[in-house]
């Protein structure tokens, strides 16, 4: 056992930390709030050379072969950089799913529901060239199906919460699409659980460091405020929560990558493998939708006023925490999904 | 990020599962949670048998007689007890986990010859004397005075809440060697054994209504100067090399017992039918998640301590996480015992339930009270988490 960063795990979150202050950076990505598509295709392009999107696929298939271990790395990098657009989703299906279902970008929707009354939302609507509908989650035997996004009618959502996810409601039902065989929807799912709750740490930890930073700066009554004790706190509350998540996304993601791992664990909890998967999973993204969402309005409220200001990034990042707590499975969801499991 | 274990290590589990069933069957009945003395001999009895089989110090180094089992192995040992639901460490935490590893690390060769042996067999057993009643938080503030005098050091002043100190041999004692206002820099670590004249115990009762910890009077206590540790004066670090200790993988034992509760508290809620209730099945996820959370972080504490060869920050943020998590989970223990949490002993549920756990849940929810004071209190945790690991700036003093 040794449940720490390898040496390769660090220099993949270095070399895409770079990439992402070089290439793409904050400062542009900015430009882009508001945009009806936020993705520069350089920004794409980066991502993509840099193998981001192929790291999960398999050699044989063409991929870089490189486990969701270290897919987590790179999620938390991703998310941390505020990098907009259906990342998560095409690295979780790869580039070559996405090409034969008409190309990246390729969103990952939910299907939801027959109940719902709430609209299906598409992110990303001008960007994503391909989409894949993952069933229902109570329905076990479902399939995964692709579509053609051109099929759908889409409108776009004036102002939607971040201004870096555009948004499109899907007009009435979801075109039936095409079957895809051999992809397995309860792995893609649970693998997608963990990215997503990898991303949320990401956000965790960064709107910590960002109020760390003001608060040894910034000074009231003579002292610099990260002085106070009321503001030591609440980051100090917040630095335990990215940990816990983290530990919990590893945890989950290793899980999900070894066979083995997931057996031992199922025996020592008398369930089965399966179950095992499915509690690292929805635990991994509880803890994390909850660090996400917490820190950030930590870091907004160690800012003050100027964390209420537009210009202050804190804003863009609560509001993708949001965004991505509200994917494939939201905190209630998650629970009832665990609760069925112990 | 690697969760496997080793053939070695997985051999090695099963070693200890072996042994553990083997010797757990004859072990004597366990006495009542109030009868310190009977506890005593319980847990020394413990020791003795992990002391005979080979297992006593397991995160002891080898040279000071321990058994220098990797942190992976500790892991793995203090899981397999606890499955086992073997006995924990007790009154020996003090001897196993502070006083021993800091003679280890700080004592001379006499003072390791002659203490250490003991601890790990079972045969003495110590308390810390580190707070006073003017001294909690604040230690370096402490004012029990330790006089040279000739070749011995005459102690005056008092200790509190030491725990069980009317059972123990010896204490691991911290006093003022130096200025009255000499702070960290004129502390000492004594050896003190517990019978010496001018000692007075007296037992505090916790709000669990048992003695566990006491009031120490001390009036011209001598102990040689050869009991101290450590240089005059540098006891404050001699102390912290003790304090890294516990923030290592010391609460593994609680934590595991923590999620055997929380599984008991599943069970429950299903036996009452308070299962039906969403909020309840909801409170019990969240707790499910948060602790799979903090055993996965355990585990990274664990491999980083294998790494550096000494425990890293995470200890804190663990204990702080920990801390605050088994008291929602005591708290939902009362609440799924519905009035029956009324009682604090044994009381039969309708036939159809069988028998109510709400003694120990009780008792579990009263000692849950303490986790955010002992050992560090979590304001004062979260103001180390805040200073050394974020490197916010220190509070003025
Ligand atoms: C069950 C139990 C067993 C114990 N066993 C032992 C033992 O065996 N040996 C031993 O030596 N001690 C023992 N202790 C003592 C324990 O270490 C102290 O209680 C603890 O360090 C707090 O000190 P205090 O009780 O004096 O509280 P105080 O330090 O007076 O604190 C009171 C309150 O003020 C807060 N506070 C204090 N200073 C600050 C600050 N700078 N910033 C913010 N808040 C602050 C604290 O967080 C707390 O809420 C035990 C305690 C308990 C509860």
């Amino acid at each position: 056992m040794d449940f720490q960063l390898s040496d390769d795990q660090r220099a993949l979150q270095e070399g895409i930390r770079s990439l992402i202050n070089g290439a793409i950076s904050l400062e542009e990505i900015r430009t882009k709030e508001g945009a009806d598509d936020t993705v520069e295709q350089a920004w794409w392009d980066a991502l993509n050379d840099a193998g981001v999107f192929s790291l999960l696929v398999a050699e044989q298939d063409g991929g870089v072969g490189l486990s969701l271990a270290d897919g987590v790395v790179v999620a938390e990098e991703l998310a941390r950089g505020l990098v907009p657009g259906p990342l998560l989703s095409t690295m979780v299906l790869g580039p070559g799913l996405a090409d034969a279902a008409g190309g990246m970008p390729i969103a990952l929707i939910d299907q939801q529901s027959p109940n719902s009354a709430v609209p299906l939302l598409l992110e990303h609507p001008q960007t994503v060239k391909s989409i894949v509908v993952l069933p229902h989650m109570g329905d076990a035997a479902g399939q995964c199906r692709r579509l053609d996004p051109s099929t759908l009618t889409l409108s776009l959502v004036d102002e939607p919460l971040d201004p870096l996810t555009p948004l499109a409601v899907v007009q009435g039902t979801l075109p039936e699409g095409e079957a895809i065989d051999g992809l397995d929807a309860v792995g893609l799912r649970q693998r997608s659980l963990v990215l997503l709750g990898a991303a949320q740490v990401g956000i965790a930890e960064v709107t910590v460091e960002l109020a760390v930073e003001y608060a040894k700066g910034r000074e009231q009554f003579g002292r610099p405020i990260g002085s106070f004790q009321a503001v030591k706190h609440l980051l100090a509350d917040a630095l335990c929560r990215t940990e816990l998540a983290r530990s919990a996304c590893w945890a989950a993601a290793v899980t999900l990558d070894n066979n083995d791992v997931a057996t031992r664990e199922a025996d020592t909890l008398s369930c089965s493998p399966g179950e095992v998967r499915w509690r690292v999973a929805a635990g991994a993204k509880m803890l994390a939708d909850d660090a996400a969402l917490a820190n950030a309005r930590t870091a907004i409220q160690v800012y003050g006023g100027m964390g209420f200001t537009w210009e202050v990034p804190i804003h863009l990042y609560l509001k993708r925490a949001r965004v991505l707590a509200q994917t494939l499975a939201t905190r209630t969801q998650l629970a009832d999904l665990l609760s069925a499991l112990i | 990020m690697d969760l496997r274990y080793t053939e070695e290590e997985e051999a090695f589990r099963l070693e200890i599962r072996a042994w553990l069933s083997a010797v757990l069957p004859s072990l004597p009945a366990k006495p009542a949670s109030t009868d310190w003395p009977a506890r005593r001999a319980y847990d020394t009895h413990w020791q003795r048998t992990l002391y005979e089989a080979g297992y006593a110090g397991i995160d002891w180094p080898v040279d000071g007689g321990g058994r220098g089992s990797s942190p992976v192995e500790q892991l793995i040992f203090k899981e397999e007890c606890e499955f086992a639901e073997a006995p924990y460490i007790g009154t020996g935490f003090v001897g196993l986990g502070h006083a021993g590893p800091t003679i280890i690390a700080e004592g001379t060769q006499a003072q390791k010859e002659r203490y250490l042996p003991a601890i790990l067999k079972g045969d003495e057993i110590w308390c810390q004397g580190f707070s006073e009643p003017g001294s909690g938080s604040d230690l370096a503030s402490l004012r029990t005075k330790a006089v040279r005098d000739g070749d011995e050091y005459v102690i005056n002043g008092s200790k509190i809440w030491t725990s069980h100190a009317e059972v123990a041999d010896y204490c691991e004692m911290l006093v003022r060697t130096g200025d009255d206002d000499s702070r960290h820099r004129g502390i000492s670590w004594l050896i003190v054994p517990m019978d010496t004249p001018g000692i007075e115990i007296r037992p505090l009762t916790t709000i669990g209504g048992s003695t566990e910890f006491a009031e120490l009077f001390l009036d011209d206590v001598r102990v040689p100067v050869a009991n101290r540790v450590g240089d005059e004066n540098d006891g404050w670090r001699v102390t912290m090399v003790t304090l890294s200790f516990e923030r290592g993988t010391g609460f593994v034992g609680d934590l595991l017992e923590s999620m055997r509760i929380l599984r008991s508290l599943t069970e429950l809620a299903k036996r009452t039918g308070l299962w039906g209730d969403p909020s309840i099945r909801r409170r019990i996820a969240s707790l499910t998640a948060a602790f799979d959370g903090l055993w996965a972080l355990t585990k990274r504490n664990v491999s980083e301590a294998a790494r550096l060869g000494v425990p890293g920050v995470g200890g804190v943020v663990f204990k702080l996480s920990y801390s605050e998590n088994g008291q929602a989970l005591c708290d939902l223990g009362l609440d799924l015992l519905e009035r029956s949490g009324l009682a604090a002993s044994s009381i039969a549920g309708a036939d159809s339930l069988g028998d109510l756990p709400n003694a120990e849940l009780v008792e579990a929810w009263i000692k849950g009270i303490s986790l955010t004071i002992a050992a560090g209190t979590s304001q004062i945790q979260r103001n180390i988490v805040a200073e050394r690991v974020l490197g916010l700036p220190k509070e003025p003093k």
